[in-house]
Formats: structure tokens, C-alpha cells, sequence
């Protein structure tokens, strides 16, 4: 199966409706063995217990910004190929993105009063993650404003692609200023800084993470085609209704102009 | 590894717990939340589909 052949809706559903308990399975495998080495991994010396919290805290924020560079491209998808199925990505890619974003917000925060002394504090990594929050909720909004799937489709992809410029102020925020937050252990040039013991729980919990993700997009995706059919099949009960009320009004209203003339 | 250590959370019990808690939670909101709207969309279709609305295609919209 090619990737013209997932253009169309029907064998797309075909193909999720096979993978989707695979994907399932396997994301509840991984998960189960990235939280059995969390609990198992040490303390860290100056962190102490609460390194923990770097577990799930570090998958969430990579896949709050991974979410929006995946929506980026199915915009990309709407607005020059014309993918039957990207704007339905995009839109489903949403509130799952948001998900993430919202735990490694408050994940952070968990984290950063025992280290930091503070919950919050406004500076650039948080304050840029809050703004990709908050423009997930903008787009969602938008998707549920308008009625109309394809017409919401064009503005949506603008918004996204447009929204796009914040992951690079994320990712480099910590570099360009002054901040609380910590520099990029993991993904940094030289490799990890991190030690094997806290590297390896990291990157099992991100595969499982990110293979939740996978599955939670796919059976997303497969309702919002689901919902699109449903509204289709609404417009032409709809409009089989109307239809049928004005051949009834037109049969009347020959019948009287009948009974006029006689 | 003793079950003593992996649970030896201190005073940090607080933090630790309540972020995988929150994690636990929200995934199975958010997965709770697509199985519902699976079995509602798909419910929807048959209820269209009985009463007669077909796709165009001739193909039945809740099966595939």
C-alpha cells in the first residue's frame, strides 16, 4: 500500500482498523516497561526523588512540540497538495497536542517547585510553551467555529504553519536567554550529558510516548472521517426532506389552482 | 531492587505522585474520550443508514 493509496478515506480506515490494536499492544508494552525502569532508575545526587518527574515530563514536552511539527506538515498537505486526509490529521493531531502540552506544563511545574522554590515563573521556555498551549486551544476553537469542514481546513493550515515559528523559540530558548530552565541534556550536539541510568528509562518512556501518540492520532483520525461521513449523510437526508416538502407543496397547490378553475 | 527503594520517594512523595497521577489521568481521559466518539460516530451511521440515507457510492458508511 503506497501513501496515493492512503488518500483515499475508505482504505485509510481499512489500514487503522488492522494496525490500531498492534499499535495499541505495543504502546502498552512500552509504557509498562518505561514506568517498571522510572520507578527502578536512582535519585539523582542534587535532584534527589524528583528527577523522576524528568520521565514523563521530557516525553510530554518533546511530543507538545513533535504534535504541531506533524500538524505543520498535514497544513502543508491542505494548502499545496490538496491531501484528502491531511486536514483530517491536522484537525485530530489537536487536541491530542494539547493534551501533551497541558501535562508537560504542569509536569514542569510539579517539578520546578521543589527545585526552583517556585510553580511558575514567566520566563522564555515557559512562557513560549505556554503560548503553544494556548494557540492548540485557538486552533481547536477554530475547527469547532466553523460549520463547514473545507472551509475551516484553509484557515487552520495558515494558523498552523504560521504557529510553526514558535518551535524553534522553544527549542532555542534556553540558549537565546537568560532562563530557570535547564539546557538541552538529550538532544544537543556532543550527544546526551545525561547518565545511562537516567538516559535509557528517558528514551523507552519517549518511544512509548510517542507510539501513544501514534494510536491516539490514528483512531482520532478514523472518528473525524467517521464524523465527516455522518455529516454528509445529515446534508442529504436533509435535503431529501426538503426536497420531497416542496413537490408535496407544489401537488397542493395545483390541486387548488384545479379546484379554482372548476 | 527492593520495593523499599523504588517507593522511597521522601519528601518529594508529594510532586512525584501527583505528576504521574495527573499523566495516568489525562491519558485515559483522552483515550476514554476517542472510544466514545468511536462508538458515537459509528452509531450515528447506522442510524442514517436504517433509515434509508446511503452514500453515493453505494458503499455502507459505518463498515469498511
Amino acid at each position: 500500500m503506497t501513501l496515493v493509496d492512503l488518500a483515499n478515506p475508505t482504505r485509510f480506515l481499512t489500514l487503522a482498523d488492522r494496525v490500531l490494536p498492534w499499535l495499541m499492544a505495543s504502546a502498552a508494552i512500552l509504557l509498562t516497561a518505561g514506568l517498571y525502569l522510572s520507578a527502578s532508575a536512582p535519585d539523582d545526587y542534587q535532584q534527589g526523588a524528583t528527577v523522576k518527574i524528568m520521565f514523563v515530563h521530557v516525553p510530554n514536552a518533546w511530543l507538545s512540540m513533535s504534535v504541531w511539527g506533524v500538524m505543520s506538515i498535514a497544513a502543508l498537505g491542505t494548502l499545496v497538495w490538496r491531501h484528502p486526509l491531511a486536514d483530517v490529521a491536522a484537525k485530530a493531531a489537536a487536541p491530542i497536542g494539547a493534551a501533551f502540552t497541558f501535562l508537560a506544563l504542569v509536569t514542569g511545574s510539579l517539578w520546578g517547585r521543589p527545585m526552583w522554590g517556585t510553580y511558575w515563573e514567566w520566563d522564555a521556555r515557559l512562557t513560549s510553551v505556554l503560548v503553544l498551549f494556548l494557540m492548540y486551544l485557538g486552533l481547536i476553537a477554530l475547527w469547532r467555529a466553523v460549520e463547514d469542514p473545507s472551509r475551516a481546513a484553509r484557515a487552520a493550515a495558515i494558523l498552523t504553519l504560521v504557529g510553526a515559528i514558535n518551535l524553534p523559540i522553544i527549542k532555542f530558548s534556553v540558549d537565546w536567554w537568560n532562563t530557570l530552565h535547564q539546557s538541552a541534556s538529550v538532544l544537543r550536539t556532543g550527544g546526551p550529558s545525561m547518565d545511562r541510568s537516567f538516559l535509557i528509562p528517558l528514551l523507552i518512556m519517549a518511544a512509548a510516548f510517542s507510539l501513544l501518540f501514534v494510536t491516539l492520532h490514528l483512531a482520532a483520525m478514523r472518528n473525524e472521517i467517521l464524523r465527516r461521513r455522518v455529516r454528509s449523510l445529515q446534508m442529504m437526508q436533509a435535503s431529501r426532506i426538503t426536497l420531497s416538502n416542496d413537490m408535496d407543496a407544489g401537488s397542493r397547490g395545483q390541486g387548488a389552482h384545479k379546484n379554482g378553475a372548476a | 531492587m527492593a520495593r523499599r527503594d523504588v517507593m522511597a520517594l521522601g519528601s518529594y512523595a508529594y510532586f512525584v505522585v501527583t505528576s504521574y497521577a495527573l499523566v495516568g489521568a489525562v491519558v485515559l481521559i483522552l483515550s476514554g474520550w476517542i472510544a466514545l466518539d468511536y462508538r458515537s460516530q459509528k452509531a450515528r451511521l447506522r442510524e442514517l443508514e436504517a433509515s434509508g440515507i446511503a452514500r453515493r457510492s453505494g458503499r455502507r458508511a459505518a463498515e469498511f
